[in-house]
């Protein structure tokens, strides 16, 4: 009797614990941006001059300009990752102007110091002196000159290298371009050894601070190129999310229906312990705030079909067990014995699958990586041991006495 | 119910070689006439997939591709009742994919756009990456099968994992199904559960195994015949969940995996046939060399 009150108690706690966090749960997984609209866009970054290489320190810096940049469009959550050495991956979800984005993005931005080269015509600079990467990060501010008209102030990181050219320079024009525009020519008139230069024009007040921010926001240590790009329209990622967990329910009542149909009471405990797995598959992703994407739902679903294999196993061998004529009791103990190891070799092999997945895949392949390795990890925990502890309750319990509960026959046990 | 299932699998396993053997050459032979149909994600080119309120037609989207200056003949238009693909062979920049949707809008206010595009480069990384993904999972499966069981099982179970694999590229090579990126995830995991299904029926073969007289080939077979009848219904029951939730993806799922599914599908079948028919008996081809090596002896009576 006291078995039957814990089973009866596990799972009321359990069914309590779903029911109650699973709305909050499902409000709060992050979807990705298949599932919710949005942009993603891969980059290769290049260094600036020929000849150079793209460092580690370089691409984070890289990204984190674009993040900033992207913050600075008020898109919600960008995400930038770096993936490999030369790479960067930038999501950004509900993207309504995409064009936009793209080109604040890409505006490379890169500030140069620039003086005349010797075929230069009127006007032209080409001798690059100094480079945006050379400036200090986020150190440009808009000050005012004694007239009260603004200007902007930049830093410089090298400031024996910055009094150099002045020197070089005084009395010729030293260019000031952002790309390949050009926003102010003074001509040097002293040299500079605090490594502080000025860049002033006819700016409106909103125009200086306008090219401060981009010139804080812009200056990238790297050139980008696009080499992938995604874009999903809203409508069309409600429609895959809801198709899909259509597509998800349906599978699952195929799936509950059948092992109930084949295994009896062992069939709905393996059910339970199936909706314990899906439960607890969608917490992990929430405390481990994973983005879930459509391959991931794919294999999620594929998981609940995968999953329910370690109650077949451990049922199919209790049945044998029951056949060969043990009782119920030793029959559950040499059945759930027999068939530990199977299910764990047959989980590793796929696990090793999911790994190599993880590992080299990108994007989307990650993800549906990662599910099915959290998939076969929870599967083991409760459809081997929560499930076989709701049973061996049950069966102490004495609650299942007839080999029928089990879905055998009377008639196929052999005497012994 | 129950079936019985003491069968000779083994001499089944002949007729199941000639078909795989067929099977795989005529893959070789499609692979290598036409290749595979790849999608924008291993070829490069932009992808418009566009899910629409109503009915349109390739001709009123044309004249859209001509304006923005593509020519007709690299893009490929396919429209459905609610869907619209085009695909362009070459990468759009920025100002042609935000002129296409400005016009296809003046055609369908409410349409939603999914734009996919790959630079050539990247498409064939991807590609190479996805090949060494197969190529170290079935070598990792293969050494952990050789230090858990033998390294005949391993092999076994890697060829039958490769069958697998290969099947499935085959039948998208034939029927020119798409390949898309979403195709190598479910290449990984039909080799992830096509070793599955192969571990337990060889973890019931090394049982089994123990106490069983193993002097001769004949012994040998007796073991894996009756390891497989044992083992039989747990396959086609796993087999069938697998299936259900892979067909219910492909039926009800959204469009975007739609391709995924049915790799999944075939996947599925072929993992529970080569489980049966490939990998048990090529463990018993292997291991009979090992035994058989003095002299026959007749199979005993038990």
């Amino acid at each position: 009797m006291k078995r039957i009150i814990s089973f009866i108690l596990v799972v009321l706690v359990t069914t309590g614990v779903m029911v109650g966090t699973s709305p909050e749960l499902l409000k709060n997984i992050r979807l990705g941006l298949d599932l919710k609209g949005g942009y993603e866009i891969l980059y290769e970054a290049e260094p600036l001059e020929a000849g150079q290489q793209v460092t580690k320190a370089s691409l984070v810096q890289t990204a984190k300009s674009l993040e900033s940049r992207a913050n600075a469009l008020g898109t919600s959550e960008p995400e930038v990752t770096t993936e490999g050495s030369n790479r960067i991956r930038l999501k950004l979800a509900g993207v309504t102007d995409e064009a936009e984005v793209r080109a604040k993005m890409k505006e490379p931005a890169v500030l140069t110091f620039r003086s005349k080269a010797e075929n230069d015509k009127e006007g032209e600079y080409t001798k690059i002196e100094l480079r945006g990467n050379e400036f200090v990060e986020n150190a440009a501010k808009v000050v005012f000159t004694s007239l009260n008209q603004p200007m902007i102030d930049i830093q410089v990181k090298d400031k024996a290298k910055f009094s150099e050219i002045t020197k070089r320079l005084i009395g010729q024009p030293l260019a000031i371009y952002l790309d390949d525009q050009l926003l102010s020519a003074p001509t040097v008139q002293q040299q500079l050894t605090d490594g502080s230069a000025q860049i002033s024009g006819a700016y409106s007040r909103d125009e200086a601070n306008q090219l401060r921010d981009t010139i804080n926001l812009g200056a990238l240590p790297l050139k980008l190129t696009e080499k992938y790009s995604q874009s999903v329209g809203a409508t069309l990622g409600k429609l895959s999310l809801d198709q899909t967990i259509k597509a998800g329910l349906i599978g699952s009542v195929i799936i509950l229906v059948f092992m109930i149909g084949l295994y009896r009471i062992p069939g709905i405990i393996a059910s339970f312990a199936l909706i314990t797995h899906t439960w607890l598959v969608l917490a992990i992703f929430y405390m481990g705030e994973f983005v879930l994407t459509l391959p991931g739902i794919a294999a999620f679903i594929l998981g609940i079909g995968m999953a329910v294999d370690a109650n077949i196993i451990t049922y199919e061998r209790i049945k044998e067990e029951m056949r060969s004529g043990k009782s119920i009791l030793s029959s559950v103990k040499a059945g759930s014995k027999h068939s530990f190891r199977t299910i764990i070799d047959s989980n590793i092999t796929t696990i090793i699958a999911a790994a190599v997945m993880f590992f080299l895949g990108t994007g989307a392949v990650k993800g549906f990586a990662l599910v099915l390795i959290f998939d076969i990890v929870t599967s083991i925990i409760t459809n081997i041991f929560f499930s076989r502890f709701l049973l061996t309750l049950l069966v102490r319990g004495n609650v299942l006495k007839k080999p029928k509960y089990f879905g055998v026959k009377e008639s196929e046990i052999r005497a012994l | 119910m129950r079936f019985n299932w003491n069968f000779d699998y083994v001499k089944g396993s002949k007729i199941a070689y000639i078909f795989s053997i067929i099977l795989t050459i005529t893959g070789i032979i499609s692979i290598l006439a036409l290749g595979l149909n790849y999608a924008v994600d291993f070829r490069a080119g932009s992808n418009v997939d566009i899910t629409v309120s109503k009915a349109i037609t390739a001709e009123q989207i044309n004249p859209i591709v001509n304006d923005i200056g593509v020519n007709e003949g690299d893009v490929h238009i396919t429209t459905g009742a609610d869907r619209v693909n085009v695909r362009f062979s070459n990468v759009l920049d920025e100002n042609q994919e935000s002129k296409f949707k400005e016009e296809f809008t003046k055609l369908d206010a409410s349409a939603s756009y999914e734009v996919n595009t790959v630079d050539p480069e990247m498409a064939k990384e991807l590609e190479r990456n996805a090949i060494y993904a197969v190529l170290i999972a079935s070598i990792g499966i293969m050494i952990y099968v050789a230090i858990r069981f033998e390294w005949r099982f391993g092999l076994a179970a890697v060829i039958a994992l490769f069958h697998d694999a290969f099947v499935v590229i085959s039948v998208f090579s034939i029927f020119r199904l798409e390949v898309d990126l979403t195709f190598i995830t479910a290449v990984l995991t039909i080799v992830g559960f096509s070793i599955n299904d192969t571990i337990v029926i060889f973890d019931r073969i090394r049982e089994n195994l123990r106490f069983a007289k193993k002097t001769s080939k004949a012994d040998l077979r007796e073991v894996v015949n009756r390891s497989l009848a044992q083992t039989m219904t747990r396959s086609l029951n796993t087999t069938f969940t697998v299936f259900a939730a892979s067909i219910c993806l492909f039926i009800f799922g959204g469009e975007s995996i739609r391709m995924f599914s049915l790799a999944m599908v075939i996947g599925t079948l072929f993992g529970a046939y080569s489980s049966i028919y490939i990998a048990a008996p090529l463990w018993l081809m292997l291991k009979g060399k090992q035994v058989e090596k003095p002299k026959k002896v007749a199979k005993e009576t038990n």
